[in-house]
């Protein structure tokens, strides 16, 4: 919805949700009419609504400068900063058609304000801190090699904004789980060579349910991030460092990953069947014959995959490659 | 136009449990003109799931891959959104980051390869937008699709993270819409379009994943979609073959045809029965012939 002023500036209408979880039984849509310039941010629309047409219009703002982390919202389901996003950018996105919501509707405690409890519970239980013994009165600093410092990846650079926390689907359907940005806390934290705490981290990130083994790998905690951090990047070491340090525990998602290997070894490609077997166990495949009974009917697997004397999985060229590749380039073990 | 060809990347899929997927994209290849050589040396991209257990044999094993499409000359394109994603990390890991590049390099060396970045990595579905093109497209169609309402579900891979995909935007991706449109079949407008099908958790995280596919798939049909069309066969696995369970975790029964990208092109410029392949979906799809 928009009618043109002049080409510096805008005309639209933006929707809001409103809610007072204090009052209101359910949440509603205002429409508010706002002039935007090509300057100007979500967090200018959300002051010119609270200043120029409701009082009551309440969401948190602090530091305008993208290091805060308070002001973060979603617009159409996107997550973003508020105070660094541009507007126009984000209505030519859209159409000049923008709704703008809190981080989480469910948690919604008056209009754009969330409680975020849920977060910072998380984010604590990871120990978010160095866990060091350290002398009151060092005689000399800790010393890091660029080596050491270049591990840190943009992990540091996490202002705790919620914004990839809020944009997880597993998180949406299991409240269990931790969430990227603990996952970015417990391997900046963890990989800090002054820290002592990297194990009890892995350990609670390496549990399922809660852990990195849930992540659907689905980048929209890549996508969300205002700080343009990665967290998916950070879950993936992780993943690599329950190896590493010989701590994954031997269950059908850490034999899923070490599975691929075994195949790939075999055959250059994924043995489907296998994998489910082999990730499984045995013990474990009652759960999918229903569903291999209905793929064989259909012809997409046969009678042959199950019999562990049959190989009639197809073959990659030049396999003796692949294996001497593997040989030499892995330094994993489960 | 001249004759665009492309080093095929198969992926396992399409060798295994989806054999419909690689035969219908030789049949719409060959309808268009478009060359295809199949990369057979090619190997597993890992999936994620290598990357979880070794990110550095994973490197090393689509750095393997490329090298292949690059001692043709040819771009490489992909007809999986995860193997996609994951040859194109490799490919921008590699091509960033030099010291990482030698590594891979060291171990290629010991089997007479060398990673050098030549060829670009590309999904089917942008090659046959943005190289093929649209126009094209519609002048080639001799069924049209238009009494089909198809769920374009676009699938995590190809669209996040958006520094590895240029040619779609990850909130409001139009590529496969607009390839419906090309096609005359009516694209539906729901929110979980650009949402994850859950598949990657399938074993380890079963009620998670049940409910991500399900959002997507009661979206998609309470907004009055005939069928889905996904360009990712995993996509495709996960929403097709574990549809009733899908269903029974949702309370709702679901029947909802998901077709593979390819598939619907193939239909459209009326490539055989037997290169599309229908008759390899758990759910199958009815009427889609009738108009």
């Amino acid at each position: 919805m928009m009618s043109k002023t002049n080409s510096e500036t805008r005309k639209v209408t933006i929707k809001a949700f409103r809610f007072n979880k204090e009052t209101d039984y359910l949440p509603y849509y205002k429409h508010y009419e706002v002039e935007v310039g090509k300057d100007e941010l979500i967090l200018d629309l959300m002051n010119k609504i609270k200043w120029e047409h409701d009082g009551s219009f309440s969401y948190r703002r602090s530091c305008r400068h993208g290091i805060c982390g308070a002001c973060a919202i979603k617009v159409n389901g996107k997550a973003v900063l508020a105070c660094k996003q541009n507007a126009i950018e984000l209505l030519d996105m859209f159409d000049n058609d923008i709704t703008i919501e809190p981080q989480s509707k469910k948690r919604a405690v008056k209009d754009m304000i969330i409680d975020k409890s849920d977060f910072w519970d998380k984010h604590a239980t990871i120990k978010p801190f160095v866990v060091a013994e350290v002398e009151p009165r060092p005689a000399k600093e800790t010393n890091m090699s660029i080596e050491q410092f270049d591990k840190f990846l943009d992990a540091d650079l996490c202002i705790q904004c919620g914004a990839c926390h809020y944009s997880c689907p597993a998180l949406e359907v299991n409240e269990e789980f931790f969430g990227p940005a603990a996952f970015v806390a417990a391997y900046r934290f963890s990989i800090d060579p002054r820290d002592n705490a990297g194990v009890e981290r892995l350990e609670m990130t390496g549990e399922m349910g809660q852990g990195v083994w849930d992540c659907v790998k689905c980048f929209e905690c890549a996508e969300a991030c205002p700080k343009d951090i990665n967290p998916i990047e950070k879950i993936t070491k992780l993943h690599n460092m329950q190896f590493e340090q010989g701590l994954a525990r031997s269950n059908v998602a850490t034999r899923h990953a070490e599975g691929f290997v075994r195949s790939i070894k075999k055959h250059g490609y994924l043995d489907e069947a296998d994998i489910v077997t082999y990730s499984e166990g045995y013990l474990g495949m009652h759960k999918h014959i229903k569903t291999a009974m209905k793929m064989l009917k259909a012809g997409k697997i046969h009678f042959s995959d199950a019999l562990p004397f049959v190989d009639n999985m197809p073959k990659s060229k030049n396999l003796d490659e692949i294996q001497k590749l593997i040989d030499i380039s892995m330094t994993n073990k489960l | 136009m001249s004759k665009l060809h492309y080093a095929l990347y198969t992926g396992c899929t399409a060798k295994e449990s989806t054999p419909e997927l690689l035969s219908s994209t030789l049949a719409v290849a060959k309808k268009l003109g478009i060359e295809i050589t199949i990369l057979e040396e090619a190997s597993c991209c890992g999936a994620s799931h290598l990357q979880d257990f070794d990110e550095f044999l994973a490197h090393v094993l689509n750095a393997r891959n490329i090298c292949y499409a690059e001692k043709l000359g040819l771009p490489m394109i992909t007809i999986c959104n995860t193997c996609q994603l994951n040859s194109a990390m490799t490919k921008h890991a590699l091509d960033s980051d030099p010291k990482l590049k030698a590594r891979v390099n060291e171990k290629l060396a010991e089997v007479g390869l060398k990673y050098n970045g030549t060829s670009e990595i590309k999904h089917f579905l942008y090659a046959l937008i943005d190289d093929y093109g649209l126009e094209n497209i519609k002048e080639k169609v001799k069924t049209p699709l238009s009494h089909l309402n198809i769920a374009p579900f676009y699938g995590c891979h190809n669209i996040r993270p958006s520094e590895l995909h240029k040619s779609d935007n990850a909130y409001t991706p139009s590529s496969l819409d607009n390839l419906i449109d090309a096609l005359e079949g009516n694209p539906i407008n729901y929110s979980h379009k650009n949402k994850c099908c859950g598949f990657h958790v399938e074993l380890q995280a079963t009620h998670t994943s049940e409910l991500l596919a399900g959002n997507a798939m009661v979206d998609a049909i309470d907004n009055s979609a005939d069928i889905m069309v996904t360009p990712c066969p995993l996509c495709h696995l996960k929403m097709d073959t574990y549809q009733d369970d899908v269903g029974k975790v949702m309370g709702r029964d679901i029947a909802l045809p998901v077709l593979h990208m390819p598939q619907m092109v193939a239909l459209a410029l009326g490539c055989s029965e037997a290169e599309i392949g229908l008759k390899f979906h758990v759910q199958k799809a009815k009427h889609l012939y009738s108009a």
